[in-house]
């Protein structure tokens, strides 16, 4: 697998694990076993945003497997919104949304958020029902 | 029946038509729906890490609230707040210590004790209300109008609090079929429509939205049903912006199940209040001739 070229984060690249702590602390956010995934790519398959993501699902959990940290900076764990379609078709009954949550969560907790819903306009923020704002702001923002 | 009833925050207003609708659908049943008191935000999105059991109060709150009530049911219109509420429900079925923890944390409020059911609407419909029973009360059928039903991720997944089957739903088939529409098949009506991306990136949703249309659209669909207020945003309005992204694309008008059984009924269309709507669900209506006694 050819190393790809993740977008850098000045904050995001500060967050260092020892070898190994990684996907500990990913598997006691979540509680899934990470080492269960034989990469089959279901979940790429099936993933509405696959088309726009940087690494495919199936790579997120490798990377994280092989303590790749750059995984962190990668825009595909912004842009799993939770729909479950993965976690529902996994062959081998891996929660690969809540993984994501965990990644997502690794960098909140360290107080870096992911939002900048501040920008937009004044007609947008009446017009978009509340719900997006909610479910954006708990899960970009720390 | 009395029903108590967990609004939410966008029934309030984005969505106050399937709201209306939803009322008006309940009192010609002949069914009471009442609005809980004290409910507050659901928190939307159900947390999905199993240290964090912050993100439970929410919920919990609103279902203790419930049983405070005297009530063990309670009815919702949103998706979201339906998943929600019910994943916490679940959740501190499951696991008694989390409930324990939780009831401590908030000493203010009573103990819940786990006795309430959390119903989605079109689960009532279908399991208490029946869809045979709609069926003999239809004044206006649907007929000609060719709807594809869109489900959405909230009401199928997770599989543990899901009112239908995940990859093959039915409910919002069988309920078009008995108000006398034709259905339109579509692969796509489980996939998510964007989602809280619609406040950040725009165009992705919007492309979503033209993905899910365009292949309706290509098996003729000319209309098509949801029942989550996000969805129905950004299929809607997001879809209509699509159009120009899209040469020659163009959006079709996206209606809540709850008119739709509204206008079968035969109640005042003016319920529907299909004004906020980016496409005009009006249209299609009087040119298939629904309205027409």
């Amino acid at each position: 697998m050819a190393r790809k070229q993740l977008p850098k984060n000045k904050e995001i690249s500060k967050i260092v694990f020892k070898k190994g702590e990684l996907v500990k602390e990913v598997e006691d956010i979540c509680g899934e076993n990470l080492f269960g995934c034989y990469q089959c790519g279901t979940c790429s398959a099936g993933c509405p945003y696959v088309d726009d993501m940087d690494l495919t699902p199936d790579e997120v959990i490798r990377y994280v497997v092989l303590d790749r940290q750059e995984v962190l900076s990668s825009k595909t764990i912004w842009l799993c919104s939770a729909c479950f379609t993965c976690a529902e078709r996994c062959p081998r009954d891996i929660n690969i949304t809540k993984i994501m949550e965990a990644l997502r969560q690794i960098i909140l907790r360290r107080k870096i958020d992911h939002s900048y819903a501040q920008k937009t306009s004044k007609k947008e923020r009446e017009a978009i029902p509340q719900i997006a704002f909610v479910s954006l702001f708990r899960k970009n923002i720390g | 029946m009395k029903m108590l009833y967990f609004p939410g925050c966008t029934l309030k207003t984005s969505a106050k038509n399937l709201e209306k609708t939803a009322f008006a659908i309940m009192e010609k049943l002949g069914h009471e729906m009442v609005e809980m008191d004290d409910w507050t935000c659901c928190g939307v999105v159900s947390s999905l890490s199993d240290d964090d059991l912050m993100r439970h109060l929410a919920p919990l709150r609103s279902l203790i609230h419930v049983e405070d009530q005297g009530e063990d049911k309670v009815l919702t219109l949103c998706d979201m707040c339906c998943n929600t509420l019910k994943q916490t429900n679940l959740r501190v079925k499951e696991k008694a210590d989390d409930l324990e923890t939780l009831n401590a944390f908030m000493d203010q409020e009573n103990d819940y004790k786990g006795t309430v059911t959390v119903y989605h609407f079109l689960e009532f419909l279908r399991d208490e209300v029946g869809f045979k029973t709609l069926k003999k009360m239809v004044k206006n059928p649907l007929r000609g109008m060719k709807i594809m039903p869109y489900y959405g991720c909230m009401m199928l997944r997770p599989r543990e609090v899901a009112i239908d089957d995940a990859e093959d739903p039915q409910i919002l088939s069988d309920l078009l079929k008995v108000l006398g529409a034709d259905i339109v098949d579509n692969p796509f009506n489980i996939e998510c429509c964007g989602s809280y991306h619609t406040v950040e990136h725009k165009e992705i949703v919007s492309n979503r939205a033209h993905r899910i249309t365009n292949f309706a659209l290509e098996r003729g669909a000319d209309a098509i049903v949801l029942s989550c207020p996000l969805c129905r945003f950004n299929i809607d309005v997001r879809g209509k912006e699509a159009e120009k992204l899209h040469r020659g694309y163009k959006q079709i008008p996206v209606y809540y199940y709850t008119q739709l059984i509204a206008i079968a009924l035969g109640l005042d269309p003016t319920v529907c209040g299909f004004e906020q709507h980016a496409v005009d669900p009006n249209l299609l209506l009087k040119k298939k001739g629904v309205y027409r006694k």
